[in-house]
């Protein structure tokens, strides 16, 4: 099994202190001595759900799940699922990993020391790691799913 | 301290992170019109293919258990740019040297934290792009880049190289090193450096300056400096990499204003097309990168580049310019003073070398040559009267914009309908 999570925490990804966002804090009014104006306060900008669930967009890809085993998690078929591979895959984390040469999304579960891959489905059974190549490729942060009527 | 950072087998290494069954399996890239080989991933160099091999002169064992996929320039473009994102998190001053390589510098860094920093560098990026990439460290330019090259061979170094201007490695490396082997010594000046007795790098940091600037010019000299650890060249002294043409230039002031990136990458497309048509090659994907400057960290910082993959492979400069003014306008952004903006051609091949696509007829290929004497005639006018007397104003609209693409692999991070796909 080559699966990374033994890794000691603090040696990936916690390169540095910025989210890598491009956007800068808008300022609305000039500093000024005295009392701040009232108004900044009321300064809203367009709500960005883009910046909002990609937060460190170099690591951040979408990919696309097809089939069922994860609907418990509320992940259907044709979902649209955001992967940061800058996150740890710590247990309780749904994860894409390279299993068998194929990438699979599925719950990262710990027991004792043995890591289990678990469907959120219960026709599905865990799949133990040991003993196999797999590989965590990320780590699933939000699930886009469109409801009926929705345009494509 | 600056650092070359480069990715290994860097396309086949993008096509790998989508595709884990392509891991430990011998994978090639192929140039456009899937002619020849320019990606090999190391099972495919232990075969014994050479860079640049023509398809279909590869025996058939070879071609049997090879995984052999077009250019997918697409993802390269998106993946490089997801690299020089990361980088930018271990140091403003990120300089790309070409789609897969680049500059990072470390002024003002505790030397003593910079080997584990590049551990970590290397390391991050490898996690948030999947990218694996060697990192050599070195005082100047052109011993990171012989760092860099002793991190890709030499196992013990686990991906990252660090030279002091005078250690022990440093002068063992460079006693090993033929000095055609070396950044920026072409191979005519190696053959001139011969008859005067110089033959490794060594040999060349340790000649005088001065007789190397009076037998050759001054690049050469700057490189015996580089060599003895003090800065001298800058990217624009030295050769782009093979089989890519870059034309940069930094403003003369920060500007904001949408009309000077877009002239100034007309320009570059311009001077990209001049030097692709002077070798005699075709280009067949045209990057374009803009950045804010690094050096001005209370400025709003902004970086950011892309590739547009051309319908055919063309040498023709309106062609290459449409192809950079879509992908000016694709990165742009408003309220950003910028200070740099580059023109890259991608997967050059000898014009010869083109074959005819299944879609070009006889007609397009009588255009073809029409197209290319209007060119010569207008390189011609432009060296006879002066830079760009002779212009190109409107971009021809009727481009089809379509790929050959065979084997290409899905555009995975830049088409909402060829996303990855995971089995849930």
């Amino acid at each position: 099994m080559s699966l990374t999570l033994d890794t000691p925490p603090g040696v990936l990804g916690h390169a540095a202190s910025s989210a890598g966002g491009s956007t800068q804090p808008l300022l609305g009014s000039r500093v000024r001595a005295g009392f701040p104006s009232p108004a900044d306060d009321h300064l809203d900008t367009d709500i960005d759900l883009h910046a909002h669930v990609v937060k460190r967009p170099a690591a951040t890809f979408f990919v696309r799940a097809e089939g069922d085993s994860m609907r418990g998690d509320g992940i259907h078929h044709g979902d649209l699922l955001v992967v940061d591979r800058s996150l740890e895959p710590c247990p309780g984390r749904v994860v894409i990993i390279a299993l068998d040469g194929e990438l699979t999304v599925k719950r990262l579960e710990r027991v004792g020391q043995r890591y289990y891959l678990v469907a959120a489905n219960p026709s599905f059974r865990p799949i133990p790691l040991e003993g196999r190549e797999a590989q965590v490729w990320g780590v699933v942060t939000y699930v886009v799913h469109a409801l009926p009527g929705a345009p494509a | 301290m600056i650092a070359l950072v480069d990715c290994n087998n860097f396309y086949v290494s993008c096509e790998r992170v989508f595709d884990p069954r392509l891991e430990g399996r011998p994978v090639g890239v192929l140039s456009n019109n899937d002619g020849c080989i320019v990606a090999r991933s190391n099972e495919l160099k232990s075969l014994g293919v050479e860079m640049g091999a023509a398809m279909h002169l590869l025996p058939p064992h070879i071609r049997r258990q090879a995984v052999l996929l077009s250019s997918n320039y697409a993802l390269y473009g998106d993946m490089s740019r997801r690299v020089t994102l990361s980088l930018g998190e271990f140091s403003p001053h990120v300089e790309v040297y070409s789609i897969d390589e680049s500059f990072v510098g470390f002024q003002g860094f505790d030397p003593a934290t910079l080997e584990a920093r590049g551990q970590r560098l290397r390391e991050t990026v490898k996690q948030w792009t999947g990218i694996p990439v060697s990192v050599g460290l070195a005082p100047t330019r052109v011993l990171a880049k012989v760092a860099n090259r002793a991190a890709k061979k030499i196992p013990a170094y686990e991906g990252v190289c660090l030279l002091d201007a005078d250690g022990v490695a440093t002068r063992s490396l460079l006693r090993e090193l033929p000095v055609t082997e070396l950044w920026g010594v072409a191979r005519r000046t190696g053959e001139r450096l011969a008859l005067m007795g110089i033959e490794t790098a060594w040999q060349l940091r340790e000649a005088d300056p001065k007789r190397i600037r009076r037998a050759f010019s001054v690049v050469p000299e700057r490189i015996v400096w580089e060599l003895r650890g003090h800065p001298a060249v800058t990217l624009g002294d030295m050769a782009a990499p093979k089989q890519q043409i870059m034309v940069s230039r930094s403003f003369g002031r920060l500007t904001g204003d949408p009309a000077d990136l877009h002239e100034a990458v007309r320009q570059h497309a311009a001077r990209a097309g001049e030097k692709l048509r002077r070798q005699g090659s075709v280009t067949s994907a045209v990057m374009v990168f803009v950045h804010t400057n690094p050096f001005q960290p209370s400025q709003p910082q902004y970086r950011n580049s892309v590739v547009v993959p051309l319908a055919r492979p063309c040498d023709d400069t309106r062609d290459i310019a449409h192809a950079a003014a879509r992908g000016l306008e694709a990165i742009f952004l408003e309220g950003y003073r910028y200070q740099k903006a580059g023109v890259m051609l991608l997967d050059l091949t000898a014009d010869g070398h083109r074959q005819l696509s299944l879609d070009e007829t006889p007609q397009t290929e009588a255009e073809r040559i029409r197209r290319q004497r209007l060119m010569g005639t207008i390189d011609k006018l432009n060296r006879e009267l002066g830079r760009d007397k002779v212009r190109l104003g409107v971009p021809r609209q009727d481009n089809a914009w379509r790929l050959r693409c065979e084997r290409r692999t899905p555009r995975y991070t830049t088409r909402w309908s060829e996303l990855v796909r995971v089995k849930s």
